[in-house]
């Protein structure tokens, strides 16, 4: 039996639900980056319990398009909330907020776009 | 409104001391019972000026940013930026900005810090030369240095080496021009200014000392050409940087009448008021009691307490009489720290030195006659420096001779920040001291290093601190009966090699089972971390052939696990691009596959290096192009060189018997046979080798993981070596080895410390942890009865090895995860960008900044 194709998509700051790819695409634990109208990226992530994410894919600590690249985690520092490790310098951000944990500062946060699913 | 007027406080100067101050301000609650007016002259609010360089690497303004997102608004101050005071009426209480503003204040705060100072040299004023103070001037040097090839920077002081580092790192030919006969006069001495310039001039800086700038050259239409010297000397350069030194930025107060002193400076009290007492000023532009014009931030700081707590009539503040104007700084690379009486200016006081020319370190001790440590100047080796600045005043534990002795050298029984007293002061930034530190903890509750952070804000500064302060944490929370956690993270209670036992013992295959069954309970369902997942993919990948794991790293499960660079078999560069190192076992390589390497770095427009390990970089391949690049690399036969990987790097070889008229073994072949044997072999930390012909050591295998020498006999294999931060030469192992009895002893080696390494622990921490006689018990001596295992799970390993990037390009559904966007496959990352640079191309940083059209997006 397969599963209809499920849609992913994500919420501009427009208000407009953007459908980013088939949900088939993403491998849970990791991220996929994402063009976004008007040339922004979008980081976005599946986890291991199924819950989808998407943040900005920019890491303010270095400017580089990467945090789709990062690792997932959910234990220490966030009361359990996900996360994702940028490669480069290793910082955590909140996945729900894009607030960055190891450094606070509003400065240091990526934008989080809400994401939803739609069956086709 | 409300009828008792609020009283008016405004503040000129929004740099990093009057920023400090507002947040004090805030924290004494006056901001709540008074209206608080800023000035700033800069177009921006508060930034960090002692990171300014990072800018030229590609931090952003907005990353360096001191102001907390909020804060202006939360607390109700009005801020004005881009308009400075003009003019200061002390009489009718009033400023005047440039905009025609003015505002009448009850108390006023000046802030206004310091200008560079440019010596009056003709042409001083040409199109090309620039001070080095705001983030303006460094867009306008980074402007001008792309058409410029060399820089000049008049001065040789903390500032300038700093604007010399910026330079070099633009990519110029740089000198320094330096008026005293040594660099830095202001923190060190005469040796110490010989091994700065030595370090300096190894980096390629062109040094000038003893001599001043003459007139700047210019041509036709005004632009820099060059500078001539007083000694006669000229030099070609298309920018010229002035930093010879910074003023206090006194003219309003010195216009309104107010004292300022000899040299500058608004003469303030020890609570930092004026002459007149609806007048403060604070940071550089102040001229402090003790008579001094503080030109670094932690001394603005402490002014920034005193006159935020005297302007709130608090009970505690602090008077501000003199601070430790102790510095510790990377220059160029260089450690640099001078602390206390650094010149050895008391009388009676006698110099203690350690000086290594060749190494560029410099480090002197002054001590009294007594023993008293007076101060010291350290370069090139300021390891010590956290230890030494709290001892000041006090007579150290440990003879001046040994505390002089760098790190590598000195006895292990020299000292640790157990002798320090109470009263020391570990973090000079935030003036932390050490009994305060411990009281966190025996206290506070804290019970890390983050923690103790939070609450204190020791080692929140400059970082010099916190190495001290890690030490003294675990020390007070072992005193107090805390078990320090030794756990990997916060997923996993046990070390990494329990968990090797246990993935091992128990044939556990995936991570999900790891974490969930023996992961800490709050971990267990979880999404894992990012510390203990690469951990586990790494261990379950090492065990692969004997627990029945599959040994490809990167499907299912394990995908999810890798670092980044695992999971894409490349390096990720500073821009997001990646890097490509293709094996060359031994370093030995064909003309034919030299010639392939450098098709591909052409037709892909790959910057190519040489590496430091016998072979060949290619840099600037962005995550689509890295599967066709492979491609045409398999296909010539190149297989992955793992510079990726916690795992097997090069077995370096020098050219042995061979050709070598001195070699004695084929040093060659063995180093291929050994890079073949272990490649791919993943293990706690990188693994390196070398193999040379002779005593003569032309491989450098003593500073190897595993590093072998040939002998009449056969090999001698030293274990435990290590280059890099901490170098450390290799112990020998076992003599006179036969081919065979060299290999099955590397074997033995290997797998122990696989099994038994913590994470990221190189071989020579490791040995340094087991002892080297312990070692030798176990993989020579066979004492533990563990070699045969040892011996079967690398022959496991060895008959399971595939290459990575061979089996990647077979399968379309791996190949899927290299595209820059899931929702365009075929469009590259436009921020991916590179421009040229020596006939080939380097990173395009600026194409990182955040574009109008994202940030407006927000
Ligand atoms: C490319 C190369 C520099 C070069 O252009 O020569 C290099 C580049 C890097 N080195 Fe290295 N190292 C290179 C030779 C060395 C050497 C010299 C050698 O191997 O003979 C050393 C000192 C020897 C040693 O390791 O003991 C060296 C000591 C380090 C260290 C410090 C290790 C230590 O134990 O202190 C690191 C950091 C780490 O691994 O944690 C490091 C880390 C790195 C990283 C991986 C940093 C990073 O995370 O991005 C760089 C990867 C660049 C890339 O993307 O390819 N690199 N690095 C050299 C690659 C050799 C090769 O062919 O594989
Ligand atoms: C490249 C560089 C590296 C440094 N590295 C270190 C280091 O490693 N360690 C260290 O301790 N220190 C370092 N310093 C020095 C440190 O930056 C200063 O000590 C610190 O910035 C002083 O703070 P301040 O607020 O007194 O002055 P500033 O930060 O200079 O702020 C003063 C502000 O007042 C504004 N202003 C001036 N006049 C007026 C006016 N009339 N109206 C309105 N606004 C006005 C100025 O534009 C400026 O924004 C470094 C400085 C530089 C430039
Ligand atoms: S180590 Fe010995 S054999 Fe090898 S190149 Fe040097 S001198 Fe020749
Ligand atoms: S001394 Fe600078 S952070 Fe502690």
């Amino acid at each position: 039996m397969s599963t209809p194709p499920t849609t992913l998509e994500l919420l501009l700051p427009d208000g407009s639900w953007f459908p980013v790819c088939d949900l088939a695409a993403l491998t849970p634990g990791r991220g996929v980056a994402a063009l976004l109208p008007g040339g922004a990226q979008a980081a976005v992530f599946l986890d291991g319990r199924g819950a989808t994410y998407a943040i900005d894919n920019r890491d303010p600590f270095t400017g580089a398009r990467v945090l789709a690249r990062g690792l997932l985690g959910s234990t220490g520092g966030s009361g359990g909330g996900p996360f994702v490790a940028s490669p480069l310098l290793k910082q955590r951000f909140d996945l729900t907020t894009g607030v960055c944990l190891d450094d606070p500062s509003p400065d240091r946060a990526v934008t989080a776009y809400p994401t939803r699913r739609t069956t086709n | 409104m409300s009828p008792a007027r609020k009283p008016t406080l405004v503040l000129v100067g929004h740099g990093m001391v009057g920023q400090r101050f507002l947040e004090q301000l805030a924290d004494l609650g006056v901001t709540r019972t008074a209206r608080v007016v800023v000035f700033g002259e800069e177009p921006r609010p508060a930034y960090d000026r002692v990171h300014l360089t990072s800018c030229f690497t590609g931090t952003t303004p907005e990353a360096l940013s001191l102001v907390p997102d909020g804060f202006l608004a939360t607390h109700g101050i009005e801020t004005h930026t881009g308009d400075p005071v003009t003019a200061l009426d002390r009489e009718a209480r009033t400023v005047t900005t440039a905009s025609g503003l003015v505002v009448a204040y009850d108390t006023l705060v000046l802030a206004t810090g310091s200008y560079a100072f440019v010596p009056p040299v003709p042409g001083r004023d040409a199109d090309g030369c620039f001070v080095y103070r705001t983030i303006e001037d460094v867009r306008a040097i980074e402007e001008r240095a792309r058409t410029a090839r060399a820089g000049v920077v008049v001065g040789g002081g903390l500032l300038g080496l700093e604007a010399a580092g910026a330079l070099t790192g633009l990519g110029l030919t740089t000198h320094v021009v330096e008026f005293a006969p040594r660099l830095m006069a202001v923190q060190v001495d005469d040796g110490g200014g010989a091994a700065l310039r030595r370090a300096v001039e190894g980096l390629g800086v062109v040094v000038h000392t003893g001599v001043g700038g003459q007139e700047i050259t210019t041509d036709a239409t005004g632009a820099v050409t060059g500078i001539t010297l007083s000694d006669g000397s000229s030099v070609a350069a298309g920018l010229v940087v002035f930093s010879a030194g910074v003023r206090p930025r006194d003219a309003l107060a010195r216009e309104a009448g107010l004292p300022v002193g000899e040299r500058g400076g608004i003469v303030v009290d020890a609570h930092c008021r004026t002459s007149d007492p609806a007048v403060y000023a604070i940071g550089e532009c102040a001229r402090a009691a003790d008579g001094t014009v503080y030109g670094l931030v932690a001394p603005g700081y402490e002014m920034a307490a005193t006159a935020a707590a005297a302007i709130a009539g608090a009970a505690d503040g602090r008077p501000f009489t003199g601070a430790d104007t102790s510095t510790k700084l990377k220059l160029l690379g260089v450690d640099v720290a001078s602390f206390g009486d650094a010149h050895g200016r008391a009388d009676g006081c006698l110099d203690v030195v350690y000086a290594d020319s060749r190494a560029g370190i410099y480090r002197k001790l002054v001590v009294a006659d007594d023993g008293t440590l007076l101060g010291g100047v350290l370069v090139g080796d300021a390891e010590s420096y956290g230890l030494l600045r709290p001892l000041t005043g006090t007579v150290p534990p440990a003879a001046p001779e040994q505390l002089v002795l760098p790190a590598g050298l000195a006895p292990p029984t020299a000292i640790g920040p157990a002798a320090l007293p109470d009263d020391a002061v570990i973090c000079s930034c935030h003036n932390v001291s050490k009994g305060t530190i411990r009281a966190a903890v025996a206290e506070g509750g804290c019970a890390s290093v983050a923690e103790v952070k939070g609450c204190t804000r020791a080692g929140t500064g400059c970082g010099s601190c916190v190495k001290v302060l890690g030490q003294l944490v675990n020390d007070e929370l072992t005193a107090a009966g805390v078990a320090v956690d030794t756990g990997l993270c916060g997923c996993f209670a046990q070390t990494r090699q329990e968990l090797y036992e246990i993935v091992r013992a128990l044939r556990i295959t995936t991570y999900r089972a790891l974490l969930d069954g023996y992961g800490r309970a709050e971990a267990r369902g979880g999404e894992g971390c990012e510390v203990c997942k690469p951990v586990a993919a790494s261990v379950i990948a090492s065990l692969a052939p004997s627990i029945g794991a599959d040994g490809y790293v990167l499907d299912g499960e394990q995908a999810a696990l890798q670092d980044t660079n695992d999971h894409f078999l490349a390096n990720m560069q500073r821009n997001g691009s990646y890097s490509i190192v293709p094996r060359v076992p031994g370093g030995e390589i064909t003309p034919e596959k030299l010639i392939v390497i450098g098709e591909v770095a052409r037709d892909f427009g790959l910057y190519t290096k040489i590496t430091g390990g016998q072979r060949i970089d290619l840099f600037g391949a962005r995550v689509d192009q890295l599967p066709r690049i492979w491609a045409r690399l398999v296909a010539a036969g190149f297989e992955s060189g793992h510079a990726y990987g916690k795992a097997l790097r090069t077995v370096k070889s020098c050219v042995g018997s061979t050709w070598c008229r001195f070699g004695v073994q084929d040093s060659v072949a063995m180093a291929i046979d050994l890079e073949l044997r272990y490649r791919g072999l993943r293990s706690p930390h990188k693994l390196k080798s070398a193999v040379s012909g002779c005593a003569r050591e032309c491989a450098e295998a003593m500073s190897k993981d595993f590093g072998v020498i040939a002998t009449a006999a056969g090999w001698n294999l030293y274990v435990g070596g290590n280059g890099g931060a901490t170098p450390r030469h290799a112990d020998l192992l076992a003599q006179d080895l036969s081919d065979t009895g060299l290999v099955q002893l590397i074997d033995r080696f290997l797998m122990f410390y696989v099994r038994t390494a913590d994470r990221l622990e190189r071989t020579s921490v490791w040995l340094e942890r087991m002892g080297l006689d312990h070692v030798r018990d176990v993989v020579v001596d066979d004492s533990l009865g563990i070699c045969a295992d040892l011996e079967a799970l690398m022959a496991a390993h060895v008959a399971g090895y595939r290459d990575e990037w061979a089996q990647t390009l077979g399968d379309p559904e791996r190949l899927r995860r290299f595209v820059s966007f899931v929702n365009a496959p075929d469009t590259p990352d436009p921020t991916v960008t590179f421009t040229p640079e020596r006939g080939q191309i380097r990173p395009d940083l600026t194409a990182l900044a955040v574009p109008t059209a994202e940030a407006t997006a927000r």
